[in-house]
């Protein structure tokens, strides 16, 4: 089952490129995937420990490398997120003027290179899934891009390329820290390792900040963030769902996955750094999100902020911030996903996405109004919607950090800053959709259709399964609470 | 069961028969003495699986300046791999060669460029087999001397011409150094043999310095030969001007069996410190000045010449980790990449040229070398899922357990900067729009069937390298 999901996208993929028709196959595999892991995460024990659906083969006896899969209730919640965005990303992308198959077959290969890593045990292949989505952003986004693509094309590679390799060196570094008898790349054993105190603490903290700043540039943490903005804002829409949507939680799963679990001590070390750095992403670039003029920078500064949020939660580094982090990882790709959805169908259709020149489209395009509007009351975290529940987890998470009556410790200021975020994201978020679709436009004469209602569907699956995990958190809860509870227990 | 040693004198045979045949069948289409050179070398590789393995107590003379060990039947058989897939761009190639050669006849000159390569090859094997300075010396001059005709081979080409020339000229002052250096540590151990030369270098009250000395000018040799910073002057204007399919073989053949003497020779000198410290500061020259350098090129073999030197650079972070397995992987590795990317070049570069501009649409033109060419640069680049990543990968982690940890951050910024360029060319095939005079590219079953066995090699060591650890044990 796990191996179906892991290798639908990229068999459907390398399908595609010889020569299957494009939409058809695209759209039966993610259906596969989505449904294969709708499944498995209703299948999944949520009492039993450790990993389930476990898949070896050996490869390597002298490297100790093996290709193993399996799955937690992170983990699975992660790919569950993969299935559902991937399905929507194929679903909305319409007609490809110019090679539609590749255009396909690279939306596939993200996506596949996503659940692949969620997916991995091994160290190894959980590195090499990551990368696999490397080549097709490149592509995607300098082929079929708008605005300045080829710079922006380039600068996601640099980046995301650079930050690969010091991530590389993180995890090999990891490797070389246990003592030879135990040394794998097979989480498991490093997990085993970890919990029977073998990593000193010295070399902890110096691996935690290798992983940090690798993690850190894939996950755009300030100040390595300047590629996502751009990236998102001339990706094709498809690509920057999947990218914003999934790929991009692929460093904050590594860090809920390694570097909390396995480095404690480092992660001790640097909490006080890695606060400010959030802070820093919550605040500072809220307010550079407020100060964008075009919709879809906008949307590409707002998705870097919110990633403040997740990181808030794994600092915060008790159950409740933890798993309030996962889930919002989850939430944050729904809605990020839905509202690169429909900016993309915007585009297709208005001459410029800047604010100026907009107005008046809800009139014009009610269905687009409507999904954009519920993108952007779950993105402002309004309850009823997963956001809600996941940042109420991760606040109350800081918070509980460290409390006490006398005095507040850094983490429960870092806290009440934190929710003046709420406050910021509420404005240029209305801000944004107050401007784009109310009001009146400066060129009443345009007249543009609304999004087709065949794309009823992606919306809809993308809110109800926002709304499922808001209103009934619990059913995310008890799968991955137990995964954390291991992790804490193990490490005091 | 084979004696090693025929295995090269079989190579040489096959050489002189063809030379033969090609000085009394003058009627013969030449082409025909490349497939056989092909066949007769795909041959002498089946056989290497049959090679009797060396009795340890064996005394024979033969055995004091030759070993048969795992790790020579290694290189031997990437020699013979890397000349098999050098002949398949030559058969390619033919057509230029016979523009750039003048001659009564119209394919004058072209047997002689099948058959020198087998020639090259016997030095390439022997040199993966040395273990005393003679045979090491020989068997380089060998290789050196075929690759000064290979190099100017088209002679009506000016660049040829100049290419062979700056790589004689600086060859020979290589050679030079090389037999200086054998002087002075033979003057101070009074021995040939690299294992004599461990066991005295062990005696207690030696004085080092004069080997020392004799140790670094060997360095500055072989440093030639790797393309290593600073002795890589010679490597961008060689690469360039040379025939295609003999550029393929010289940053891969010659890297190669440079490598495994570098191995060789080093062992006596690893207990040296100062000999450590020089390799980290050749290694991290290599690794800035061939990243760096590669970035601004705009002609494709131009571009793999300094790409080149930069892979020389990582070959060098696994040496100074003293990781005999890192090496090898890496170059097989970078032997898959590299042949399959001078292949698509040849192909591309057929009657127009080697500019990046060439390489223009691409996708369009030609799907499969578009995909060959993607596949390469991502090796190069150190993508997952192929060849090139699992060479980094290990080097990575030789330099990591060694605690270079110097090193390690240089060479990650240099494999950064190695993804700009090598997608420099993915961005030419893909996003740019092919020239409107430009035609489909006919490509001949022979050299798909290799193109596609060298994907399918790419993907497979990226994922599965057992086979390489265990042909090393």
């Amino acid at each position: 089952m796990l191996l179906l999901v892991t290798f639908a996208p990229i068999v459907a993929a390398v399908l595609i490129m010889l020569g299957l028709p494009a939409r058809t196959t695209a759209l039966a595999a993610s259906a596969l995937t989505l449904l294969t892991s709708v499944l498995l995460f209703f299948g999944f024990d949520s009492i039993a420990p450790g990993f389930q659906f476990v898949f070896t083969i050996p490869i390597s006896t002298e490297l100790r490398l093996n290709f193993a899969l399996g799955v937690d209730g992170l983990s699975l919640l992660m790919i569950l997120l993969g299935a559902i965005v991937l399905l929507a990303a194929v679903w909305f992308t319409g007609e490809i003027e110019h090679h539609e198959n590749a255009f396909y077959a690279c939306l596939l290969l993200i996506a596949g290179g996503a659940i692949g890593a969620f997916a991995s045990l091994n160290l190894f292949f959980f590195y090499a899934f990551h990368e696999l989505a490397l080549i097709p952003t490149f592509l995607l986004i300098g082929i079929w891009g708008t605005g300045n693509r080829r710079a922006a094309a380039w600068k996601v590679t640099i980046y995301l390329a650079l930050g690969s390799v010091i991530l590389l060196v993180g995890l090999i570094m990891l490797y070389r820290a246990v003592p030879s008898s135990a040394r794998s790349l097979d989480l498991r054993v490093l997990q085993a390792a970890a919990s029977a105190g073998q990593i000193a603490p010295a070399m902890q903290s110096s691996i935690y900040l290798v992983l940090l700043i690798g993690f850190g540039t894939l996950i755009s943490l300030v100040p390595f963030h300047t590629w996502a903005p751009e990236a998102y804002a001339s990706a094709p829409a498809p690509a920057a769902m999947l990218h914003a949507g999934v790929l991009k939680k692929f460093g904050l799963y590594g860090l809920l996955r390694l570097a909390l679990p396995l480095l404690p001590d480092g992660a001790r070390h640097w909490s006080g750094l890695l606060l400010v750095l959030l802070l820093a992403n919550i605040i500072y670039i809220g307010l550079v999100t407020i100060a964008q003029r075009r919709l879809d920078w906008m949307l590409g500064y707002s998705s870097v902020m919110h990633m403040g949020y997740i990181f808030l939660g794994i600092a915060s580094a008790n159950i409740l911030g933890t798993t309030g982090a996962a889930i919002l990882m989850f939430a944050h790709g729904l809605s990020i996903a839905l509202l690169f959805a429909i900016t993309g169908e915007i585009r297709k259709r208005v001459p410029s996405l800047d604010f100026d020149a907009m107005g008046g489209l809800a009139k014009q395009m009610p269905l687009a109004a409507f999904a954009f509007g519920l993108g952007v009351f779950a993105a402002i975290g309004l309850p009823g919607f997963s956001n809600f529940a996941a940042e109420i987890m991760v606040v109350f998470g800081a918070f509980r950090n460290g409390f006490n009556y006398q005095h507040f410790h850094i983490f429960q200021w870092a806290a009440f800053l934190a929710l003046w975020g709420v406050v910021i994201s509420a404005v240029y978020m209305l801000r944004a959709y107050r401007r784009a679709f109310f009001g009146s436009s400066p060129e009443p004469e345009v007249v543009v259709a609304d999004i087709r209602s065949g794309f009823r569907f992606p919306i809809a699956l993308l809110v109800a399964a926002s709304i499922l995990f808001g209103f009934f958190p619990q059913i995310a809860v008890q799968r991955i609470a137990p995964a954390f509870r291991n992790y804490f227990t193990a490490s005091q | 069961m084979i004696p090693a040693p025929y295995l090269e004198v079989a190579v040489i045979i096959l050489g002189t028969i063809i030379l033969l045949v090609e000085s009394f069948a003058s009627q013969l289409d030449r082409r025909v003495l490349g497939y056989a050179a092909l066949f007769g070398l795909a041959v002498i590789f089946i056989a290497t699986f049959f090679v009797a393995p060396q009795s340890s107590t064996a005394s024979a003379p033969l055995w004091t300046f030759y070993s048969a060990d795992a790790l020579s039947l290694f290189f031997k058989r990437i020699a013979l791999a890397t000349t098999a897939g050098v002949l398949v761009m030559m058969l390619d190639f033919a057509p230029s060669v016979s523009i750039g050669v003048q001659g009564a006849t119209p394919q004058a000159g072209l047997g002689e460029f099948f058959t020198i390569p087998l020639f090259t090859c016997a030095g390439l094997m022997w040199m993966a087999s040395a273990i005393d300075f003679v045979l090491i010396f020989v068997s380089l001059e060998l290789v050196t001397i075929s690759f000064y005709v290979l190099v100017g081979f088209t002679r009506r080409n000016p660049a040829s011409l100049e290419a062979a020339v700056k790589y004689l000229v600086l060859s020979a002052l290589a050679t030079g150094f090389l037999v200086y250096g054998i002087t002075w540590i033979f003057g101070a151990t009074g021995e040939t043999n690299l294992q004599k030369i461990t066991t005295v270098f062990s005696r207690p009250g030696l004085e080092h310095n004069a080997a020392l000395f004799g140790g670094v000018l060997v360095i500055v040799a072989l440093g030639f030969k790797i393309a290593a910073v600073p002795f890589h002057i010679w490597v961008a204007d060689v690469y360039q001007g040379a025939p295609t399919p003999v550029t393929a073989y010289l940053s891969v053949g010659s890297k190669a069996a440079g490598f495994i003497v570098l191995l060789r020779v080093l062992e006596p000198f690893l207990i040296l410190p100062q000999m450590r410290t020089l390799l980290v500061a050749i290694a991290v020259l290599t690794l800035i000045y061939g990243n760096l350098a590669a970035l601004p090129q705009t002609n494709v073999k131009r571009l793999l010449a300094y790409s080149s030197i930069a892979h020389a650079g990582y070959l060098l972070v696994a040496v100074v980790s003293f990781s005999g397995r890192a090496v090898a992987f890496y170059l097989v590795a970078y032997l898959l990449m590299t042949l399959l990317s001078f292949a698509v070049l040849v192909l591309v570069s057929q009657g127009e040229g080697d500019q990046l501009e060439n390489f223009a649409g691409l996708s369009q033109r030609s799907p499969f070398l578009a995909f060959a060419m993607l596949v390469a640069m991502a090796s190069l680049a150190g993508v997952p899922f192929t060849a090139g990543f699992l060479g980094k990968f290990l080097v990575f982690d030789a330099a990591v357990s060694a605690q270079h940890f110097g090193l390690v951050v240089v060479a990650v910024i240099t494999v950064g900067a190695g993804f700009y360029y090598y997608f420099k060319v993915v961005r030419a095939i893909y996003w740019d729009a092919p020239p409107s005079s430009a035609d489909k590219i006919i490509i001949s079953p022979l050299t798909r069937f290799a193109i596609i066995a060298m994907i399918a090699g790419t993907f497979l060591l990226g994922v599965y390298p057992q086979p390489i650890f265990d042909a090393l044990q």
